[in-house]
């Protein structure tokens, strides 16, 4: 006689609340899982926590005091959302910014990735157990936010750039620090990789885990170094070179697996890339203004248009529209790298452990601020 | 709509569009001191409320690109116009049309756009279709930009772009709760950004700035009784 197996006991899907505040969602992130068991079977992501209505009050703000603003959003990558602001208005205005301010913005902006990188790391490996790589990184992050200081006087919010140039020189020496900052650097980023990129631990909870294809990390829209490390070059400072990175030498770093671990290594690459970039800035670093002609009323003509960098995050694009009769543009709108990215987070936990979900909210390298503005 | 005209000095806006659209060849720096002169400030009011986006043509001899051409081709009628600004190209598309002309930009071998940076909107209320809903598209592969437009009116519907590119799954999410521009066939259209019982969409050019308090304290009466009823409720 053959009967069907019962199941002894029920499998119902239990639905638990992740956040919006837990310590490893890296601000106000509130995730609804769905379980069977250990696993994650559905979700959904919620976010506005931290929704300030940014574009709005662009919106009424004049052009300048936008920059401000913007730093606001990434915060822990303000410099790169300047200068990607700047640029756009200086698209619209067709202004020429010397070449000075291009090289300087360019080095503000590469140590502003590695400093953005840094806090990935040590949060990242934190999440996942690593405490020490915690403190290595935050300690090397201090160092770029003291070079900062040292620029324009703020840590965390620098307001550095202007639409034109730069509000400030380079103070006497700094360029002698920033080298000895990138020789000091090499050296950390090979202490990181002794820590992490063979250790058992670590791979076991990264390697394998949230997988995505290159096709379906484009079509999702991720960018940055979470669709790097599926394989895909697509990085704006090759692509569209702004600033001053079509004169320098660089390497964009590729995974293959387009898993958590992949992703880790091309972010370490970005590490010693952005070294790369910064030397050959300071080298080069040409004498000259650092603002260009820049009107006394900034008010571009009306029209509209994307422009689009490589933030740490990803591609942070700019969308304004001018009318060119008031002083503040009709439209702000920014497409930030953070909110597409964590748009795949339901894809890629989906099949894992409540513990991947942790690894991967780190691993696509959010900041709330920039999600929800 | 566009009937309505709040402010005396409104017949500048359509002469400003007049200027900007007559001659087509003209140069671009042509067209900020055309809309200067044309706009001539309403006294007392300010400058009127700006009716639409330029939008101008490519200036004489600029090179179309092949993926546009090919796309006239293809779907004759359906592009409304083109449009080039800083080096931007920009394709309006009307709103029927739009999934064939998706499909078409992502698929055909010269155009590759599979990569859709962005979706978003902006707001012209004093326009009959107040809305464009721009698409900002990228091909990974040819590494070029173009930028789709459609104009939508107050609950017109606009075809959902989702199942062609999943990344406007959230990007559309945020246009509905922004604007309240009206997707069709989204498979989760609910707010994003704000709560779920919001009123309103607060990027919308007559929503103020500081949210609907405002609108309550313009009669002070309004936002008294409405205390009042509040207290009432919570002794109750």
């Amino acid at each position: 006689m053959t009967t069907t197996p019962q199941p002894m006991f029920d499998t119902d899907e239990l639905v638990i609340n992740m956040g919006p505040q837990h310590p490893s969602t890296h601000g106000v992130l509130r995730v609804v899982l769905r379980l069977d068991g250990e696993r994650v079977v559905g979700s959904d992501v919620v976010i506005g926590y931290l929704h300030r209505g940014i574009e709005k009050l662009c919106e009424s703000r004049d052009w300048t005091q936008i920059i401000l603003l913007t730093d606001r959003m990434d915060y822990v990558a303000a410099a790169t959302n300047n200068l990607g602001y700047c640029e756009t208005v200086e698209k619209m205005m067709q202004l020429e910014v010397p070449r000075r301010a291009h090289y300087v913005r360019t080095i503000l902006a590469e140590l502003q990735r590695i400093a953005s990188h840094c806090l990935w790391l040590g949060t990242h490996a934190m999440d996942i157990g690593a405490m020490t790589v915690f403190l290595y990184a935050f300690r090397e992050r201090e160092l770029i936010l003291d070079l900062f200081e040292e620029y324009c006087g703020a840590r965390l919010t620098y307001n550095s750039m202007r639409i034109g140039g730069l509000p400030l020189d380079i103070p006497p020496g700094w360029d002698r620090k920033v080298r000895e900052f990138c020789g000091l650097m090499e050296e950390k980023v090979g202490e990181y990789e002794e820590l992490l990129t063979h250790n058992r631990i670590w791979l076991e909870r990264t390697k394998g885990v949230g997988v995505i294809s290159g096709p379906e990390a484009v079509a999702i829209g991720l960018s940055g170094p979470a669709l790097r490390g599926s394989g895909v070059a697509k990085d704006c400072r090759k692509d569209e070179p702004y600033a001053a990175y079509s004169e320098f030498e660089f390497d964009v770093a590729v995974g293959l697996a387009g898993d958590t671990y992949d992703r880790y290594l091309c972010r370490l690459e970005e590490f010693r890339q952005s070294l790369r970039i910064i030397r050959q800035a300071v080298d080069g670093l040409p004498e000259g203004p650092i603002v260009g002609k820049v009107p006394r009323l900034i008010k571009p003509p009306a029209g509209e248009t994307y422009h689009a960098i490589e933030s740490p995050k990803g591609e942070i694009g700019y969308f304004i529209v001018a009318d060119g009769k008031t002083s503040a543009p009709y439209r702000f709108r920014v497409r930030p790298p953070s909110f597409c990215n964590l748009q795949a987070l339901p894809r890629l936990i989906k099949g894992h452990f409540v513990a991947d979900v942790v690894a991967l909210i780190g691993s696509i390298d959010i900041v709330l601020g920039e999600v929800d503005r | 709509m566009a009937d309505e005209k709040p402010h005396a000095g409104q017949p500048s806006p359509p002469q400003e569009e007049a200027a900007a659209s007559a001659g087509p060849a003209a140069p671009k720096p042509a067209n900020p001191a055309a809309a200067k002169a044309a706009a001539g400030p309403a006294p007392g009011h300010g400058p009127a409320p700006p009716s639409g986006p330029t939008d101008p043509p490519p200036p004489a001899g600029t090179q179309v690109p092949a993926f546009i051409e090919a796309l006239q081709a293809a779907f004759p009628g359906a592009i409304e116009q083109v449009s080039f600004w800083v080096g931007d190209w920009t394709v309006i598309v009307s709103a029927d049309r739009l999934i064939d002309v998706a499909v078409h930009l992502r698929d055909t071998p010269g155009a590759k756009f599979d990569y859709l940076s962005d979706v978003t909107a902006s707001d012209w209320p004093p326009r009959a279709k107040r809305f464009d809903v721009v698409y900002c598209l990228f091909s990974t592969t040819r590494r070029e930009r173009v930028r789709v437009k459609v104009r939508a009116g107050d609950g017109d519907p606009v075809p959902s772009v989702t199942a062609i590119w999943p990344a406007a799954n959230w990007l559309e999410r945020e246009v509905w709760d922004l604007f309240g521009v009206n997707f069709t066939g989204h498979p989760d259209r609910r707010r994003i950004l704000m709560p779920d019982e919001w009123q309103g969409h607060p990027q919308r050019k007559d929503y103020p700035l500081e949210g609907p308090g405002e609108l309550l304290m313009e009669n002070p009466l309004d936002w008294l009784r409405l205390r009042v009823a509040q207290d009432t409720a919570d002794i109750e």
